[in-house]
């Protein structure tokens, strides 16, 4: 009788005992999984739909003699505050563990050990995961699209350039750095389209037909994004303005602009706009996409400083005229540092959204990174690696999302005044 | 007239429908100190306000050192800069420490050098005994020493009058004083001062002359001592009796 209870009603004099009991339990219903996943050894002999049971059943009586209100070890504690504070959370916790375990295993196979990294063809792909020999064969259609291959150092110098003048602004003085910044927002963009367009300075001209690959998605973002952020930014304070035809003229681009899709924007851009152009004027099909984009996307950006504008109190506008400060001062020196500031989630938000609309310009046969992976997964020679394309496309498109993500919090943090 | 440096005459202001300012006359000396109380809803603050226009009179003309106040953008600011204006809500700009919040509008609107206005906005702070505070952000301060560093920005534009919007009533009683103090001291520096407050202890002690509004209308004006010993009309009795 005092064994059962002891059993059942774990003692706090035992628990050094019954703590090692218990992780011994939990240990073993993780080891049963793994090499159910892993190795595919079957320990217990169950079923594979319940195959999940014993382990549970295991971990479950486990994870009850670990629960301890203190106990010797930091890391237990931790674990029974945070996953295991009654059985229900304990169960939560080991199916989630139990979940990742059983998937780990296929992914990483999938990714790295089943994959196959070296070679030329497509015949070399063998294992039954990834072929990373497309990604790698395909790697320089992907960055720079069809743009020649002895021109290519053009777009590399381009992209050196900036991250070179980022570098030397980030570490120069606050003084200098607002003209390098000035530089790199107004001047800079020219210097490089010129660079890699070429027909100056002995470049050979490169048409936009054959740019393509990370190259385009980048360029055609980056453009975007410095033009749309302060044509936004005039057409939120136009739409809060007192003069109507200012307020009519603002508010009616806006709707117009947000209410059509971005796909029909770039198909009139390419298609229907250079019917309205004089004879003689020629733009290229890629600025006008582009300028599309500017002007679709200024439209969002104005809603969203908009909110910031109206977030601020009446008070910070009457402050800033009682000491004589006019419309424009006042939004320079007062309103915008505050509302922008507001608005920072907001604005990264729009230009994330802003980087993953690019692809949409294939519908006026622009081949950014996405088009170039269709490109190639419809290529003859190398039929049947969309996922890989696909995985790759993703990683890709993570990985600057997610800087942009990153930074917009660094920068949220450090103009941050309270307390 | 001619000395007076504001001059207001049959000033009418409507908001909708609702008149808030009813046939307003009114001169104010150089280096006169005026006191204006009355119930809330009375249309002092709006009448102060419209010295600087942050609200439009519809009706009548305001002059403030020899420039009618109209819709001419140019004037406007011009008047602004010369009169300075405190707030119930302090409204300093949060985004910029306390000595920024003294010098942007000497940098901005006066181009004077980055430099000097430092200096400006320093004896400012000074004056009003927030030195010490001078790098901190509003948010990090107290209502009291926010009030105060408002009052110091106003200065630092060196305004020939200042208007003070119940510049106590958003504040904990035991901040009140250390403001009051700072507007006393002002006032026998001989600034023109023209305050809405309820503070009827820093009336008698600063005022020349007190104004008393209701339903928009100037009901009573008079030297302070009169005005407290022994007012004319019965409306005027009877907010003091309930005031004091």
């Amino acid at each position: 009788m005092m064994l059962i209870n002891n059993i059942i009603k774990p003692k706090t004099i035992n628990q050094n005992t019954l703590v090692i009991f218990g992780s011994i339990l939990v240990a073993l219903s993780f080891l049963d999984v793994v090499l159910l996943s892993v190795f595919n050894i079957n320990l217990t002999g169950s079923s594979s739909g319940i195959s999940f049971f014993v382990p549970l059943f295991i971990g479950f009586i486990g994870l009850y003699y670990i629960r301890f209100e203190h106990t010797n070890y930091k890391f237990i504690n931790t674990i029974n505050k945070n996953l295991n504070s009654d059985w229900f959370n304990s169960i939560l916790t080991l199916l989630s563990v139990f979940i990742l375990l059983k998937f780990i295993p296929i992914i990483l196979n999938w990714f790295i050990f089943d994959a196959n990294f070296v070679g030329t063809t497509k015949e070399e792909c063998t294992g039954d995961g990834a072929c990373w020999i497309f990604i790698n064969v395909w790697l320089k259609r992907f960055t720079y699209g069809l743009y020649p291959d002895s021109e290519t150092w053009r777009i590399n110098l381009a992209f050196i350039l900036l991250i070179f003048t980022i570098g030397v602004a980030y570490f120069s003085k606050p003084k200098i750095r607002t003209y390098i910044i000035l530089f790199l927002l107004f001047v800079f963009p020219f210097i490089a389209l010129n660079l890699i367009s070429g027909d100056v300075a002995g470049l050979t001209y490169v048409e936009t037909d054959v740019w393509g690959g990370l190259a385009l998605t980048l360029i055609v973002s980056i453009f975007a994004i410095i033009f749309c952020f302060p044509l936004g930014v005039f057409l939120a304070m136009g739409r809060r303005s007192e003069l109507p035809v200012i307020r009519y003229f603002s508010v009616g681009f806006i709707e117009l602009w947000r209410g059509v899709p971005l796909i029909t924007v770039l198909f009139m851009a390419a298609n229907m706009f250079p019917l309205f152009l004089p004879e003689d004027i020629f733009l290229d099909k890629l600025i006008r996409c582009i300028i599309g984009i500017i002007l679709f996307e200024a439209a969002y950006m104005a809603e969203v400083v908009r909110g910031g504008l109206q977030s601020l109190p009446k008070g910070q506008y009457e402050a800033a005229k009682s000491i004589g400060m006019g419309y424009w001062r006042m939004h320079l020196l007062v309103i915008l540092p505050q509302a922008l500031k507001i608005v920072i989630p907001g604005i990264a938000n729009t230009f994330i959204a802003l980087f993953k609309d690019t692809p949409l310009i294939f519908i006026v046969g622009l081949l950014e990174l996405i088009g170039m992976i269709d490109l190639a997964k419809t290529n003859p020679k190398w039929l049947g690696f969309a996922t890989e394309g696909y995985v790759f496309a993703a990683l890709v498109y993570f990985i600057f999302c997610y800087s942009m993500s990153r930074y917009s919090q660094r920068l949220e943090k450090r103009l941050s005044t309270e307390r | 007239m001619s000395n007076a440096i504001i001059q207001l005459k049959d000033v009418n202001k409507w908001f909708g429908e609702f008149q808030v300012l009813k046939d307003i006359s009114l001169l104010v000396n150089q280096k006169e100190k005026i006191v204006i109380c009355g119930p809330s809803g009375s249309g002092k603050s709006t009448l102060i306000r419209c010295i600087n226009r942050l609200e439009e009179h519809q009706e009548g003309s305001i002059v403030v050192d020899g420039n009618e106040i109209s819709d001419s953008t140019k004037n406007i600011e011009k008047i602004r800069a010369e009169v300075g204006m405190v707030f119930q809500q302090f409204n300093l700009f949060p985004h910029l420490s306390i000595l920024d919040n003294c010098t942007l509008a000497p940098i901005w609107v006066k181009k004077m050098p980055k430099k000097q206005a430092e200096e400006l906005a320093m004896e400012n702070l000074t004056r009003v005994q927030i030195t010490d505070q001078a790098n901190k952000f509003p948010g990090q301060l107290s209502g009291g020493q926010q009030q105060r560093a408002a009052i110091a920005r106003a200065l630092c534009m060196e305004p020939k009058i200042m208007l003070f919007d119940e510049p106590t009533s958003a504040l904990d009683p035991e901040m009140i004083k250390e403001v009051l103090d700072v507007m006393v001291d002002l006032a026998k520096g001989g600034m023109t001062m023209i305050v809405v407050t309820h503070e009827m202890g820093f009336a008698k002690e600063v005022a020349d002359n007190m104004i008393f509004m209701d339903e928009g209308r100037i009901v009573e004006k008079a030297k302070t001592k009169d005005f407290f010993d022994n007012p004319k009309s019965d409306r005027t009795k009877l907010f003091l009796s309930q005031i004091l």
